[in-house]
């Protein structure tokens, strides 16, 4: 399966995400933004980092970068695309994924294990999953989850919540709500499931002498889902 | 403008020094000229005060590849793979504009790693405040961890690790010191040594503008009455041109195009075109018209003592300056040709076809002044005798949760939580634990790394605490099996001009170096900043250590937390009852006075040469050196990180329960073994001259004393946990 990786100036998961994909049988390319066209590829990754510096807006110029024309092509046409924490910030920007990401609710970076319960099932990238609830890492200062009143009765009637917040047992409440979003989102899906946006690092999760091994199971399954 | 004896003075120059500056040129300097002279003079470059005595320091060994004099330190990790580290202070900065003073630590420190051609792999910092109920320092902490965290998060360079302290003497001069460690393959170094004639210098990075020029010593009336509109005199940190720098410089270095390379930190193009010119024993030319400026009309005084962040100096191969351009213009990175190198031995400077500079480089480095100061010997003092009637009234369990929420030693997650600490894929052991270890990618080694101080240690007697502090590095690196390798410091004192503080710092550096000989832990590289003082109280002496060392199958990494019940924790090495100078002492009874607790190098070898055996044989699930608090503090912060509780019996012994569960002796560890496993640990212990205590085996879920007082081992974390959270909130 092949598999395309966007660096963008300031992208630094970039890496990381190159050494997951490859580990779990990807066959990997790193895409620079500033390429017009996108390599035949499976799957496109926009990884996390902080592009173009996240000066402005998080994630809005990269979303307007060379590349991702190509990328918006491909996701229109019902590839797989998949962006990670600033990789996610530059799909709301796009407008492939709705809802906009503020700053944390306590105004601070935060960087540690949270777990997140899969709501939705039915697409590419959780389909096959045994467990419903996953330990994973989160790395941002931007990653509070917010749209519309309208936009979420959407967002639920379309089945598009990809994963919330929880504790260790699944329970969706405040107090696992790391940075704020709204209703505890962590990650979501555009209306036809082939592009996903998540805070949470799976490739920090690959091994189980860093933080754990659920970004492990995670990368075997979506691989066999897309074979 | 005239210059004269009173300018002189106004750029922190010393009358007698001016009067060296003109009989060395044989005539009166001009203005850029003086600005150059003041910038390579002052304390921080020319390092007048330290380096006398810096020279004492063992600075070679078996694994060190590069020692002081480069932009960091170079030691060999086996395999063709080496490690660049250095640590260096950004105090004044960051108590003027915490934010950015801080961030720009980081990114400075960070540039010297890189420009050696290493890739930065970890950061660590140490950091002072003061006391927690003084009206700044809830601020103060806020804008240093947002800058820390603001910078390094965005360069995608773990924090691994660090340290908080606080106390009354920083509530005028906080330390911040960043350490950063990165990884380079044996045969790419690169160094700051100029060498060959017509060599094209290049520029690149960030364009300069107007910011730190002179820093925070700059005099205002050197610059005329409108003072008001000059920027700032912080740096500014830009993390994202340094991450495109970081990409930029690696990608060229990749080649052979680069002769030399040197960043531009303190005193910017001054001292990185002096660097190299004087390394190479060359002479450098430079037309400043070519610099890229922020702002138009800089003058070339401002262009020279900028000190603008992200920007580079290279000296490249002659007719590869096309590749080059090629890859900074990949990057959008500003690139251009400023000058050459030359056989004169001058640096000349010009401007719109003009010289505006001519200085021999011989009388800018090896002529700078150097100053045997005179300083003070402190005296041990006589030891406390606490009566035994001031610790009648006293609990140990209200002394456990006292001491356990104290600032010095509660959990600091909420700090380290704002660092990313686990981006590039390779932290396995974060912040909290005795050391952080990241692997060295794609092999089975791992690198850990402490970050440590004890100035009161070293307030109480400078020469024990400057040896405590290796000791304490050395412990650290030890307790998550690491082998320790060699040591970065960053030296923080008050002012080297009054004998008391010059005095802390010369015996600070005599045990600094009797210990890390005696360990055959060298010191590579490291920094000295003097002048943390404001109104006249100088900070407590306060050396800070950066130890590194190497663990080569990181499969055996230990960690902290406790594993199982059933198992049996053993106390290494002699507990004596040194209660002086221990946090028991200083926060419960409130007695500031006596000597430091004594080391004993032998000791300190043996032992932990022997824990690494115990680790090395599979014996040892997890370790934790005894530090500040006593082996009572070890034993709960084990507990709590591990979740599991322990019954602890006290030991026969003359000591009473306070001298044995709080004293600070050196040189010890706590240990958990398997119960099945003592006899063949006691036996090793035995064989190797090591003493050790059974203290207790870890059963249920509450920390007891010979099973009267008991608490909940949740109890003590929420105490641990919470305090810091709870003040910042």
């Amino acid at each position: 399966m092949k598999s395309s990786v966007i660096t963008f100036p300031g992208s630094n998961c970039d890496r990381d995400m190159d050494v997951a994909l490859k580990k779990f049988g990807f066959k990997n390319k790193m895409v620079w933004h500033n390429d017009p066209e996108l390599p035949k590829s499976d799957l496109v990754v926009l990884p996390g980092g902080f592009s173009y510096g996240d000066y402005l807006r998080c994630g809005s110029v990269a979303s307007k970068s060379k590349i991702m024309q190509s990328v918006i092509n491909f996701a229109k046409s019902g590839g797989l695309v998949m962006g990670i924490c600033n990789g996610f910030q530059i799909l709301v920007e796009t407008g492939l994924v709705p809802g906009v990401l503020l700053r944390n609710k306590y105004l601070e970076f935060i960087c540690k294990n949270v777990f997140v319960k899969i709501d939705n099932k039915d697409n590419p990238y959780f389909k096959n999953l045994e467990k419903d609830i996953f330990e994973l890492h989160i790395a941002h200062n931007e990653g509070n989850y917010f749209c519309t009143e309208d936009q979420l009765k959407e967002i639920k009637d379309n089945n598009q919540v990809a994963i919330y917040y929880c504790n260790n047992d699944g329970k969706i409440e405040e107090e696992f709500n790391p940075n704020g979003s709204i209703k505890n989102i962590a990650g979501i899906l555009n209306k036809e499931k082939n592009v996903l946006g998540m805070m949470p690092h799976p490739e920090r999760m690959i091994d189980s002498c860093l933080s754990g091994e659920d970004g492990s199971l995670f990368f075997k399954n979506l691989l066999n889902n897309i074979k | 403008m005239q210059v004269n004896e009173k300018l002189a003075v106004e750029h922190g120059l010393k009358v007698e020094e001016y009067k060296l500056i003109c009989k060395l040129l044989k005539r009166t300097p001009n203005l850029t000229e003086l600005g150059i002279f003041s910038a390579m003079w002052n304390e921080h470059c020319s390092y007048k005060s330290s380096r006398l005595h810096l020279k004492k320091l063992p600075t070679k060994g078996k694994k060190v590849i590069q020692g002081p004099g480069e932009n960091a330190g170079v030691i060999d990790i086996e395999d063709g793979d080496a490690i660049v580290f250095k640590i260096e202070s950004h105090n004044h900065p960051s108590f003027i504009e915490p934010y950015q003073g801080a961030a720009t630590g980081v990114g400075g420190i960070m540039r010297d790693v890189f420009t050696m051609g290493a890739r930065p792999i970890a950061n660590l910092n140490s950091i002072h405040f003061g006391s927690t109920q003084h009206k700044k320092t809830k601020n103060l902490l806020r804008g240093v961890v947002h800058g820390i965290g603001g910078y390094g998060n965005c360069m995608g360079v773990p924090t691994i690790g660090g340290q908080t302290c606080f106390d009354r003497s920083y509530n005028g001069n906080i330390l911040v010191n960043a350490m950063t460690l990165g990884l380079v393959k044996k045969n790419k170094i690169f160094y700051s040594k100029a060498a060959g004639l017509n060599k094209p210098v290049i520029y690149v990075g960030s364009k300069t503008g107007r910011d730190g020029i002179h820093g925070a010593s700059m005099a205002s009336a050197s610059f005329d009455d409108k003072i008001e509109e000059k920027k700032p005199t912080v740096q500014v940190g830009d993390p994202f041109t340094e991450k495109l720098l970081l990409e930029a410089c690696l990608e060229l270095m990749a080649g052979d195009s680069i002769i030399a390379i040197q960043d531009m930190g303190a005193a910017g193009l001054t001292s990185s075109s002096i660097e190299m010119a004087s390394k190479g024993k060359l002479g450098i030319e430079i037309n400043l018209d070519k610099v890229p400026c922020r702002e138009t009309k800089m003058t070339p005084y401002e262009i020279m003592l900028s000190e603008s962040q992200e920007r580079m100096l290279i000296v490249l191969e002659n007719g590869k300056e096309n590749l080059a351009k090629k890859i900074f213009d990949k990057w959008g990175l500003d690139f251009a040709v400023i000058g050459k190198t030359t056989n004169t031995k001058n640096i000349e400077l010009f401007f719109n076809s003009e010289q505006v500079a001519k200085i021999p480089i011989n009388i800018l480095v090896e002529n700078s002044p150097m100053y045997d100061r005179k300083w003070k010997k402190t005296k041990l003092p006589k030891k406390n005798k606490i009566q035994k009637k001031d610790l009648k009234n006293l609990k140990i369990l209200d002394i456990l949760k006292k001491m356990i929420s104290n600032p010095n030693v509660c959990s600091k997650k909420w700090i380290w939580e704002q660092y990313d600490h686990t981006v590039m894929g390779d932290t396995i052991q974060k912040p909290g634990g005795n050391s952080g270890v990241v692997r060295v990618h794609g092999t089975n080694k791992a690198i850990a790394a402490a970050v440590d101080s004890s100035a009161v240690y070293c307030w109480a007697h400078p020469l024990t605490g400057g040896k405590q502090i290796v000791c304490e590095s050395w412990r650290n690196l030890i307790s998550v099996g690491a082998k320790p390798v060699a040591i970065t410091n960053c030296l923080n004192f008050g002012s080297p001009e009054k004998e008391e503080n010059m005095g802390e710092f010369v015996e600070c550096v005599e045990g600094i170096g009797e210990a890390s000989k005696y360990l055959a832990f060298p010191v590579v590289s490291g920094n000295v900043s003097f002048y943390n003082q404001t109104k006249e109280i100088g900070i407590k002496p306060t050396p800070v250590i950066g130890g590194v060392g190497l663990i080569k199958d990181y499969t055996k990494m230990i960690t902290m937390n406790f594993k199982s019940e059933g198992n049996l924790v053993l106390v290494i090495g002699k507990t004596e009852g040194h209660l002086d100078q221990s946090l028991f002492a200083r926060t419960i009874l409130d007695e500031k006075n006596g000597p430091p607790p004594e080391i004993n190098l032998f000791n300190e070898k043996n032992n932990g040469e022997t824990i690494l055996k115990l680790i090395e044989d599979n014996y040892i699930k997890s370790a934790h050196d005894v530090s500040l608090g006593g082996i009572l503090m070890g034993v709960s912060k084990m507990c709590i990180e591990g979740n599991i509780g322990i019954e602890i019996k006290k030991p026969n012994s003359l000591l009473n329960e306070f001298e044995y569960f709080f004293s600070e002796d050196q040189g010890r560890y706590i240990i958990e073994i398997s119960k099945s496993d003592i006899k063949k640990v006691t036996s090793i212990l035995e064989k190797n001259a090591v003493h050790y205590d059974e203290i207790g085996t870890l059963v249920g879920k509450s920390v007891s004393f010979n099973e009267k007082t008991i608490v909940p081992v949740d109890e003590l974390k929420s105490y641990n946990n919470n305090w810091l959270k709870d003040y910042m909130r």
